[in-house]
């Protein structure tokens, strides 16, 4: 049984799937990420609306963000040699993306909790600095697992803590940056009502050409290197989308720029995660260490029984974040957002009725 | 630089200060939870209060166990590759599970529970945190199913020299993990109670010293009304009412906790009994339990441990539920341990400088010995708080808390005292396993195994682990300031920091322009 080539079917399988969260986080966590970066100077003007930036987020982060830790964790237990070989090669960038999660995170949570100038301007300058170093480096991580890192027969990286580096990486650094800030662009056009809405919908079509500029590099780049035909018919359909998505906003059509930039990620990760099959992780000294989905991965017995909690949990996962959105689905303004209060000024305020 | 040393020492901070967060959020998440449904039951005010002001805490401090867990969830790949090849097949499993069926549901439903006050019906808000505490004690499940085949490997076979998964069933039921699931919940369950009795005492002593609520002549409580800051008399409720619960919540946890760890130990003893030993500094094969011992039981040496005060026949009790028989002790298990699964480290290059040392099957016992006895010491004390805080409560009794300064001080202390026995028994039980990082499994294979030593990244080097090790401790450590400090501040302002409307705000009545109070957000960030 074998139907993608001389792959095996199963590991196969957990290729796609490993692919489908990756792509699952950068989709939904992309434009959290790009909104943490549009609330510096470059984009909100003033705190109003650096907290109507942040509430469009506001439910919907955290459920986003586990897309990578599931992405890391079905890694762990599809491709135990492709999670120790990549994670542990590129360990300075992935310390780097730890704490730059953990300042977002905590930023999210805390900004608002105190109401003075300096908690606010700190807590903000952690949510611009950690979403663009968030971004940065799982664009590079993903850059790299496309492009190969210096392994060894053992699958370790040789060549010391910098040997990750080079131009691929930095390329899909910029790539994910880039993405994030035109995509967040798209979502708060989506989001909010007001001038705000106006605001993000001409900025993206001034932007959107320039951002999405290194993703397609990446995408191209990938295509002449190791194309195949799937993946040459994927990078087509994300470039159609992406034009697509600046026709509609250019035409003012925020719900379809919003889908048509889903379609651009979806498609144009598809075609990179496509053309790096049957690889997971080339090594650039001998292509005899490349980690391949069948030199990589766990045991059938191990792969079918996450196949069946899979065939369980996507479904209903895709279920209720779904219902999430809907819930949150309507527009914000500045006016929905309530004046901030410090907890210790509440506690001196006399009681009401 | 020793890049073992260093990750290990990674590996050993980064979890404690972890599952600092974690006991909180699986407790108070679980409090909270019984809260909004009182809530949703009965509509009354009191329990609106204690659902939003206890449920505010447990936010302050969720979203740290989110950030620090992340770092649990890639530091295997980054510093223990050779350890995530060699568990991957059935170690991975749980922990993707967990990510899938539990953390997506944990993240996802604690958003809509934030946010969704007015944007949902009372019943399927509460639902929603339900199911957010719900999915973080499967959490729970999952990682320790992946902890214990560390502890007890069981469900594998060998092939290629890597355990492969061969009984799922096995893996999700090991025996092991059946006890320390609850054995954890159960402590998480007391960190909760003592967090609320710690808090509540100081809301209620503060009451009593701003003159607040006084003491009439009758020895009864008379319950005032301050006029501000929301500390009317339906406030007292809130507080006396989440003392008393508080108790009972510490004392289920102590219980709990106690009567499984019975159990643990009694597994204890035949999966790992070097660890039992190591924990009792126990030289010799005995009966007795030692409550101190003299001289160093860090000093690794069995000469040197002398112990002090006894109680005969207690530690055979704790393993075997009698008095009389012999639980082994470290001399005897030396050479059992030595044939069995030899007296140097192979000659492989993936021991590093380490290839052909001696293997030394003892644990440092000075942190097995005092760790098993801090937990049980500091679980013990907090439990002793209990029964005084229902007793100071009682019927019979002021109906408040008496208004000494030193005691209420000492209730926020004591909030400590369950955190630190869940670090003592975590800090034991992972030492205690050295210098496996798998343990053998004594009716298993004794090929499946693998020892520290060779677990550690081979590409990773010495000063890039130090770099992280530095960079995640400080970063925890500001961190940690900030979680306290907002902790500390939200306690001050009592329920009205989590429910504004308590109070006569100037915007509550604000209506700007024709925008109605409809489309404001009931929370924002």
């Amino acid at each position: 049984m074998e139907f993608f080539g001389s792959a095996p079917t199963l590991p196969t399988v957990w290729f796609v799937v490993v692919g489908f969260f990756w792509i699952g986080y950068i989709a939904l966590d992309g434009f959290d990420l790009g909104v943490g970066m549009l609330m510096s100077g470059l984009f909100a003007r003033n705190e109003k609306e650096r907290r109507l930036l942040l509430n469009t987020i506001g439910p919907v982060w955290d459920g986003n963000e586990v897309w990578l830790v599931t992405a890391g964790a079905s890694m762990f237990a599809a491709f135990p040699m492709w999670y120790a070989g990549l994670f542990s090669g590129i360990y300075l960038p992935l310390v780097f993306t730890l704490l730059a999660l953990i300042f977002r995170a905590v930023a999210i949570e805390y900004r608002g909790k105190k109401n003075t100038e300096r908690w606010v301007k700190g807590w903000t300058l952690a949510m611009n600095i950690g979403s663009f170093l968030i971004a940065f480096f799982i664009g590079a991580a993903l850059a790299i697992t496309a492009t190969g890192l210096p392994l060894n027969a053992n699958g370790d990286r040789v060549g010391g803590a910098f040997s990750w580096l080079s131009l691929p990486a930095i390329i899909g650094g910029l790539a994910f940056v880039g993405f994030a800030i035109v995509h967040a662009l798209a979502f708060v056009a989506l989001k909010t009502d007001g001038e705000i809405r106006v605001r993000a919908r001409k900025a993206l079509v001034r932007l959107l050409p320039v951002g999405v500029l290194p993703l397609l590099v990446a995408i191209i780049y990938m295509q002449i290197t190791s194309a195949s035909v799937l993946s040459l018919v994927a990078s087509v359909i994300s470039v159609v989308a992406v034009v697509v998505a600046w026709v509609f906003a250019r035409a003012a059509r925020e719900g379809k720029t919003f889908a048509s930039m889903m379609v651009f990620i979806i498609f144009g990760m598809l075609s990179i995660f496509l053309a790096l099959f049957p690889n997971v992780l080339p090594s650039t000294l001998d292509a005899a260490n490349n980690l391949t989905v069948a030199n990589a991965s766990s045991s059938p017995y191990t792969l079918g029984l996450m196949s069946v909690v899979a065939c369980f949990g996507i479904p209903v996962l895709l279920i209720y974040q779904s219902w999430t959105y809907w819930v949150f689905r309507k527009r914000l303004s500045v006016h929905s957002i309530p004046e901030a209060h410090d907890a210790a000024d509440l506690a001196t305020l006399p009681n009401a009725r | 630089m020793d890049p073992l040393e260093i990750a290990r020492w990674q590996f050993g901070i980064t979890t404690v200060y972890h599952f600092m967060m974690v006991p909180l959020t699986l407790g108070l998440g679980a409090v909270v939870v019984f809260f909004n449904l009182m809530y949703v039951k009965t509509r009354s005010d009191q329990w609106k209060r204690m659902t939003k002001f206890w449920g505010k805490l447990y936010l302050i401090n969720f979203i740290m166990g989110v950030a620090t867990g992340l770092v649990q969830e890639f530091q295997f790949g980054m510093a223990w590759s050779e350890y995530s090849r060699f568990v991957g097949d059935v170690f991975g499993a749980p922990l993707a599970m967990e990510g899938l069926l539990a953390f997506f549901v944990e993240s996802t439903f604690i958003g809509l529970w934030i946010f969704g006050w007015d944007k949902l019906k009372p019943k399927i808000h509460a639902l929603c945190l339900l199911g957010a505490v719900c999915a973080s004690w499967f959490s729970a499940y999952f990682i320790i199913v992946a902890n214990s085949w560390m502890q007890h490997p069981v469900g594998v076979e060998m092939v290629d020299g890597r355990p492969v998964m061969t009984d799922a069933w096995a893996v999700f039921t090991n025996n092991t993990a059946l006890v320390a699931v609850p054995h954890t919940l159960f402590g998480a369950v007391q960190v909760a109670g003592s967090f609320l009795v710690g808090i509540a005492w100081y809301k209620l002593y503060k009451r009593r010293a701003d003159g607040v609520d006084t003491v009439g002549e009758n020895g009864k409580v008379i319950v005032g009304d301050a006029g501000v800051g929301g500390r009317d008399r339906a406030d007292f409720k809130v507080w006396f009412n989440s003392l008393r619960i508080g108790a009972v919540v510490g004392l289920i946890g102590f219980f709990g906790t106690a009567f499984t760890g019975h159990m643990q130990a009694q597994l204890m003893i035949q999966q790992q009994p070097m660890k039992m030993a190591a924990a009792e500094a126990a030289c010799h094969d005995g009966t007795a339990f030692s409550l101190f011992s003299i001289s160093n039981p860090g000093a690794q040496n069995c000469d040197d441990v002398q112990a002090v005060v006894e109680i005969p026949g207690l530690l055979s009790f704790l393993a075997h539920d009698n008095f009389t028989t012999d639980v082994p002790g470290i001399v005897s298990l030396m050479p059992q341990y030595q044939e069995q699964y030899g007296t140097h480290l192979p000659d492989d290059p993936m021991y590093g400088e380490r290839a052909g040392q001696e293997i030394n099957y003892l644990p440092l016992m000075e942190v097995t010995y005092y760790g098993f006895r801090g937990m049980f010491t500091l679980g013990g004390i907090a439990m002793l708080s209990y029964f005084y805080v229902l007793w100071v409560t009682r019927k019979k009794g002021q109906g408040t808390v008496p208004e000494i300064k030193w005691l209420s001080n000492l209730a926020i202390v004591g909030i400590l005292a369950p955190f630190g026995a869940n670090v003592a028994g975590w800090v034991f039980t992972e030492m205690g396993r050295q210098p496996f990082v798998v343990a053998p499994n004594p009716d298993g294979n004794p090929a499946i195994k693998m020892f520290t030593a060779a677990a550690v990244s081979p590409g990773v080097s010495g000063g890039e682990i130090l770099f992280s090790l530095i960079a995640l401790t400080a970063v925890y450590g500001v961190l940690m300031v900030a979680e306290l400090y907002l902790l500390a501040k939200y306690v001050k302002a009592g329920v009205p920091a989590a429910m504004a409307e308590l109070v006569e705000n100037p915007h509550n009545h604000t209506h700007d322009e024709d925008h109605t109070d409809r489309d404001v957000l009931a929370f924002a960030y």
